[in-house]
């Protein structure tokens, strides 16, 4: 082998397709038994993608939203699970770089993030407010340095193979539903009881198990600013964008199963167009308009995040929800198109045009805060905002 | 205004506590106003004072407080004086 065989290509995306072989490797098998994508996260560390986003201050490399979406795409191709859990990390992680910074203890736990490769996990969604993440029922009790929480977390995503957790909660005992903290507890700060199983359609390799949380950690671990803020300024932006971004990746995939499917037919079919071929061009329309849409989505954000007065503003928030209705919608049809086109060798398992678990996976989109919820969201800040119908604005 | 602010809050606001008992610089959002009161809120303040909301001002900021609600409305009206 040449020398230069032997320096591989450090570049985010040659890093990402070292990872997505792996994930691909396992994909199935993480399907079928319902499993933590082990293999891909490990590579995840060793190929030190956990850290990208922290800034290179603290020993990250200040990776973007648009990087780490490209990121998310190229591992949605390969395991939707695996990209999920990057994805999911990688938004805990924004609210820590966006928020953190003023914060000893967080600037800490960046350097330590980027150093070790912790992999962070999420406990937003509760029992009796179900995706209503803006409200909780638990509520912190800070007793001078410690503070103790107790959550019934109904969903926690790989909960139990994460290096620490982010909790949201009500500020204090007496605080109003909406009145809320977010919290990181580091493994080895809290327990989990698990309470629910994780026995899904699809994504089943995030392991979203529920648990009884119980964490007891010193309270400058609380973020030092009120979650509304953190979820309006980063949460929300990241988790559409994220999520989108690792969707269009499994839709992208579909696109590229079926187009090999009408091209092996093709060959067949010495000079007559396959039946597919055309729905296999209607299927390349959707997944340019996916496509755009996400663009249009990262470069909002990018701009947005400017100017925190835009970040917090109605017209973002509707514009964010929109990559989100449209993706998670978007994603079924094309996907559904594809099968169509491959038939039974995309119904059938373990083909070369599979695609029973693209869609499976992609069926979650739509729940992962309900698009009914982030429609009722969006029509409620439409009583009062005023549409920008400019082209480039 | 601040009466008619208060009155509103009141009204839409769907605050667990008494307005009566909320200064005017508390924090609207830790009290418990929730997105969809603050928009019945603006709705209610539109119709008041025949205004209507810039885009610029629909953030959390504008409705945080009382006092930054009566200020936001004023610099409204001013807005419209100017004209
Ligand atoms: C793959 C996956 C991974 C996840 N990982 C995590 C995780 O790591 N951490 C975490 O905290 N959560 C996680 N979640 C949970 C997720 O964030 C949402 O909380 C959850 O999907 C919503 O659950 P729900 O449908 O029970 O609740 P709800 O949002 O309460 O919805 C229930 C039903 O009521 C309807 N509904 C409720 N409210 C409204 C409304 N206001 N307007 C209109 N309709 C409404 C909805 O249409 C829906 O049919 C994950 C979810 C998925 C799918």
């Amino acid at each position: 082998m040449s020398l230069p065989a032997f320096a591989a290509d450090m570049s985010l995306s040659a890093r990402a397709q070292r990872v997505a072989t792996v994930a691909a490797e396992f994909a199935d098998r993480v399907d079928h038994d319902g499993r933590f994508p082990r293999e891909a996260v490990d590579a995840m560390k060793a190929e030190r993608l956990i850290g990208i986003q922290i800034p290179t201050a603290f020993g990250g490399e200040g990776a973007s939203i648009a990087e780490i979406a490209e990121v998310c795409s190229i591992l949605g191709q390969a395991c939707a699970a695996s990209a999920m859990v990057f994805a999911m990390h990688q938004i805990k992680v924004s609210s820590l770089v966006e928020h953190g910074g003023d914060s000893e203890w967080h600037r800490d736990f960046m350097r330590e993030l980027a150093g070790r490769q912790l992999l962070v996990a999420s406990a937003t969604t509760e029992g009796g407010i179900g995706g209503n993440m803006r409200n909780s029922i638990c509520a912190i009790e800070v007793d001078g340095d410690t503070c103790r929480l107790t959550k019934d977390a109904t969903v926690i995503s790989y909960g139990a193979h994460a290096d620490a957790i982010m909790v949201t909660s009500r500020s204090n005992e007496k605080a109003a539903p909406t009145d809320q903290v977010m919290t990181v507890f580091k493994q080895g700060q809290y327990t989990l009881q698990k309470t629910v199983d994780w026995d899904t359609l699809g994504m089943r390799g995030t392991c979203s198990d529920g648990f009884l949380f119980r964490g007891e950690a010193p309270s400058m671990q609380i973020f030092p600013k009120p979650f509304a803020e953190i979820a309006a300024q980063s949460m929300l932006a990241t988790s559409h964008l994220l999520w989108s971004a690792m969707w269009y990746g499994i839709a992208a995939d579909a696109v590229l199963r079926a187009q090999a499917f009408v091209r092996a037919a093709a060959r067949k079919a010495g000079g007559t167009q396959p039946p597919g071929a055309l729905r296999l061009a209607e299927a390349s329309n959707l997944l340019q308009l996916l496509k755009a849409g996400i663009l249009s989505g990262l470069r909002i954000y990018a701009d947005a995040k400017a100017d925190h007065d835009q970040l917090s503003s109605m017209a973002f928030s509707i514009a964010m929800n929109n990559v989100k209705l449209a993706s998670s919608e978007t994603i079924l049809t094309i996907i559904n198109q594809a099968m169509i086109i491959c038939g039974i060798m995309g119904y059938k398992n373990g083909t070369p045009y599979s695609l029973g678990r693209h869609l499976r996976d992609a069926h979650s989109a739509q729940l992962m805060i309900s698009n009914d919820r982030i429609l009722g969201n969006t029509s409620t800040m439409l009583l009062v905002q005023k549409p920008d119908t400019s082209l480039l604005g | 205004m601040n009466e008619t602010i208060r009155e509103l809050l009141t009204r839409v606001g769907g605050l667990p506590v008494a307005v009566t008992e909320l200064e005017d610089g508390a924090d609207l959002y830790a009290a418990g106003l929730s997105s969809f009161a603050s928009v019945q809120l603006m709705l209610g303040l539109e119709e008041a004072f025949d205004i209507e909301f810039p885009d610029s001002l629909l953030n959390r900021k504008s409705f945080a407080s009382i006092a930054a609600v009566e200020q936001t409305v004023s610099h409204i009206l001013k807005a419209r004086e100017a004209a």
